[in-house]
Formats: structure tokens, C-alpha cells, sequence
């Protein structure tokens, strides 16, 4: 096999009718990538931490029947949590959780399974989200998550560059 | 509630709007300057009713507009729903953009303390 460069860009797929898929690639071994993914110090320093945004809370209770709380805080006042609770916990490998929103923007409990899997000492981080259904599924690909990523984005990005010049 | 479910709505209608690549172009054309019906299906390989019932989906998510000549009737572009997408995309992608550009810093430090950790004499086992 020859040695693939580092693609370091999100990739959305949708592996069934119930499920959305994305993929980032990481430079590090799975061993690491597994901490960074489980352990509060170290989840507090990436996940959702977007310029004015902080994780205020951030509890795991790493064990099948454990869950976790993550709550942020952004500009403005404005605060953001989730909950769920592990359902395998496979090292360092897979974690199975369901995921709940303080402020649902779906319907229905979604189970999302991360997978680590690595290669050439790169680890390829998956995260498979299953909604309710189908149509809560298609509900969320509505939101620009999916169309983000999907090759409609390239088209639209050109669309918007040549819309520079229009008001 | 209802002013996000309304405001989720014409997101809904505008992103399946713009999944369609002939609407796009359409679109596309309009950022240009505004077109009848014949002047927009002039490049497509495509009847003017065909290219009528695209015009149909891009005026429902208020992405196109009718101007006021009344013979030609010109089609023209209408950019808010258009940016307010874009706004969206961006805070999505944004949000993954950022958290794992930040992941890779803070495994970057990890592999730093673990090579660091290797080196000194044989030292006892972590975990």
C-alpha cells in the first residue's frame, strides 16, 4: 500500500437510511486519540471550544452504564448541554453512547458510535450518528450539516464567491 | 419556538432548493444579472416548462424573485436566503473545524509528553 498523505478534511456519508457518518483524519496513535476523546482535562481543550465558547462542565463516568454531561458556555450568556450514557466501551476502540440535548433540535433518543481505528501511525476517527428514524435522520441532514460537507457545498461556495459582486 | 421552527423551515426549503445542480446554475446565471424563462433556458438542454418548474422551487425558498416588466417577466436573484445558509454552513463547519483543529494541538502535546516520557532511563510503566 502506498503511504497516504494526511487528509485532514471532514468526510460526511450516510451509511444507511437511519445513520450519518463523519470522518476526520488524526496524526497520532489510537491510544491517544482515545484519551483525548475520554478523559474531562483533556475533552475540555477541543470539543465544541470554538472562539467565545468554554466547557463549563465536562463529567465522564467512562463505563457501560456510566454517561457523560457536557455543558459549554458561549458569548453572550448563552449555554449549551448535552447528556447520555455508555453503552459498550471498547479500548481503544469503539464507545457506543446515546446522546440528549438539553434543548433537543431532533426528535427521539440518537445513539452515536465513535470508532478508532489506525493506521500507519494515523488514526482515523469515525462518529456514526442513529437517529429515531428516517425522517428525523433526514430532518437533521437538512440542517447544514450534511450539505456542509457533501459536494453541493463546493458548488455553492462558488456560487456565493460570484455573488461578491451582487447586493 | 415557532420564529426558529418558521426560520428552520425556509433554511429546509432552501437547502433542498440548492441540492438540485440546474437550480444552482441557475442561480449562478441570475448572480450575473436578471434573465426571462428563455434567456435562462438558453444554455441548459432543457424546455422552457422544465426549467419553469426549477423556477418554481427557487421562488418558493425566496431565493428568486420577479422583477416588475411585465412582458419579460425577468427573473432575479434574491442573495438574503442565500447568505443566511451560507451562515449556517459556516457555524456548522466552523464548529468541527474548530474542535478538531484544536484536537490535533492537544495530541500534538500528547505525543510530545509520551516521547518525552520514553526517554529517560527505562523508567517505571505508565498504566
Amino acid at each position: 500500500m502506498s503511504k497516504e498523505t494526511t487528509k485532514k478534511t471532514l468526510e460526511v456519508t450516510t451509511p444507511s437510511d437511519r445513520e450519518i457518518a463523519m470522518a476526520r483524519v488524526f496524526d497520532a496513535p489510537r491510544t491517544l486519540v482515545w484519551e483525548a476523546y475520554t478523559k474531562p482535562d483533556l475533552i475540555k481543550r477541543w470539543l465544541g471550544v470554538m472562539p467565545g465558547w468554554s466547557m463549563a462542565v465536562c463529567e465522564v463516568d467512562l463505563r457501560v452504564g456510566g454517561g457523560f454531561r457536557y455543558v459549554w458556555h458561549g458569548p453572550g450568556g448563552v449555554v449549551m448541554g448535552m447528556r447520555g450514557a455508555y453503552r459498550e466501551i471498547a479500548a481503544p476502540e469503539r464507545i457506543v453512547s446515546t446522546e440528549v440535548f438539553d434543548q433537543p433540535w431532533y426528535e427521539g433518543e440518537a445513539v452515536g458510535t465513535l470508532l478508532l481505528s489506525e493506521r500507519d501511525g494515523q488514526t482515523t476517527a469515525t462518529t456514526t450518528v442513529r437517529y429515531a428514524s428516517r425522517t428525523v435522520r433526514d430532518g437533521v441532514l437538512k440542517t447544514p450539516m450534511a450539505t456542509g460537507v457533501s459536494a453541493g457545498l463546493d458548488a455553492l461556495e462558488a456560487l456565493l464567491a460570484s455573488l461578491g459582486g451582487v447586493s | 419556538m415557532s420564529a426558529s421552527a418558521a426560520a428552520e423551515r425556509i433554511l429546509d426549503a432552501t437547502f433542498a432548493a440548492l441540492a438540485d445542480p440546474t437550480r444552482r446554475a441557475i442561480l449562478a446565471r441570475l448572480a450575473a444579472g436578471e434573465a426571462s424563462v428563455s434567456e435562462l433556458a438558453a444554455p441548459f438542454a432543457m424546455s422552457q416548462p422544465a426549467i419553469s418548474k426549477h423556477l418554481k422551487v427557487l421562488e418558493r425558498a425566496h431565493l428568486v424573485s420577479r422583477g416588475r416588466d411585465a412582458q419579460r417577466r425577468p427573473r432575479r436573484l434574491e442573495p438574503v436566503p442565500l447568505a443566511q445558509a451560507s451562515a449556517w454552513l459556516d457555524r456548522y463547519r466552523a464548529y468541527w473545524e474548530a474542535s478538531y483543529a484544536r484536537l490535533d494541538g492537544v495530541l500534538d502535546e500528547l505525543k510530545a509528553e509520551q516521547k518525552k516520557a520514553r526517554l529517560p532511563k527505562r523508567g517505571e510503566r505508565t498504566r
